[in-house]
């Protein structure tokens, strides 16, 4: 590829359901990891919800989308991150978390869970290196 | 008004690019009518594919895109059919699109 390699950072700020934006934003990452950037995923606020486990959307009668999460990393998203503060201000812990698996099919590399929580110097520090940042 | 198929003597719904309208209506005898309108006979290795996608869509929610596609029958079939040509040689319209219609599965989130 003889095209420059940018960082996009895709900012997920809201609840799962409700609104459109979580599908939204998670059909635009899918789509756009065909064109080989180096991606990363964020969830902050109430954005953590969305990958929660043992969602249940039966009685909003919406489709339940959050396995669809597990595919990022066949999606060769490696970079999955949420914040702290978010998840401690809703009672959540990473255990509450779903685990998404990455494997490279061709070193055999594998990483069992790339979703990474981490502090708000650190979300802070990955937004300011990001050539782009598309929020939802 | 949508656009209907005929299997077994039963009308199915589908969307204007052929894709079932609803997935849960699905029938292997629809794969079969879809791939004679492609002129498609479909084989063990064909059903091998649909019936990976269908397991895909189960636990994933969605269709895969072609590259992930292949990668993941890599995983699940073997080496020698996780690769492009292999599956371009079953269905020449695209793995993706082709085998996701013919699974009654919506047009892979990816493919343009």
């Amino acid at each position: 590829m003889s095209e420059v390699v940018k960082k996009f950072m895709y900012l997920n700020r809201k609840a799962p359901y409700g609104t459109i934006y979580a599908w939204e934003s998670l059909e635009v990452v899918l789509v756009g990891a065909a064109f080989d950037q180096d991606v990363s995923v964020m969830f902050v606020d109430d954005g953590v919800y969305q990958l929660t486990k043992a969602q249940d959307t039966k009685e909003i009668g919406m489709k339940n989308f959050s396995p669809t999460y597990r595919t990022l990393g066949d999606y060769e998203i490696k970079k999955v991150y949420v914040d702290r503060d978010s998840l401690a201000a809703r009672g959540l812990t990473q255990d509450d978390l779903v685990a998404i698996a990455w494997e490279d099919m061709e070193t055999e590399e594998e990483v069992d869970n790339i979703v990474e929580v981490i502090d708000s110097a650190r979300v802070s520090a990955l937004m300011n290196e990001s050539a782009a940042i598309f929020s939802f | 008004m949508a656009d209907m198929i005929e299997v077994d003597g039963k009308q199915y719904a589908v969307d204007e690019e052929g894709y079932l309208a609803n997935l849960n209506e699905w029938v292997p005898g629809i794969a079969g009518v879809m791939a004679k309108q492609d002129n498609l006979e479909l084989t063990d290795e064909h059903w091998d594919i649909i019936n990976f996608l269908r397991e895909y869509y189960e636990e994933y929610q969605i269709a895969p895109a072609v590259r992930v596609l292949t990668k993941a029958v890599g995983k699940k079939l073997g080496k020698e059919k996780g690769n492009s040509k292999y599956l371009y040689s079953l269905f020449p319209y695209g793995p993706a699109k082709q085998a996701c219609r013919f699974a009654g599965l919506p047009k892979p989130t990816g493919c343009v």
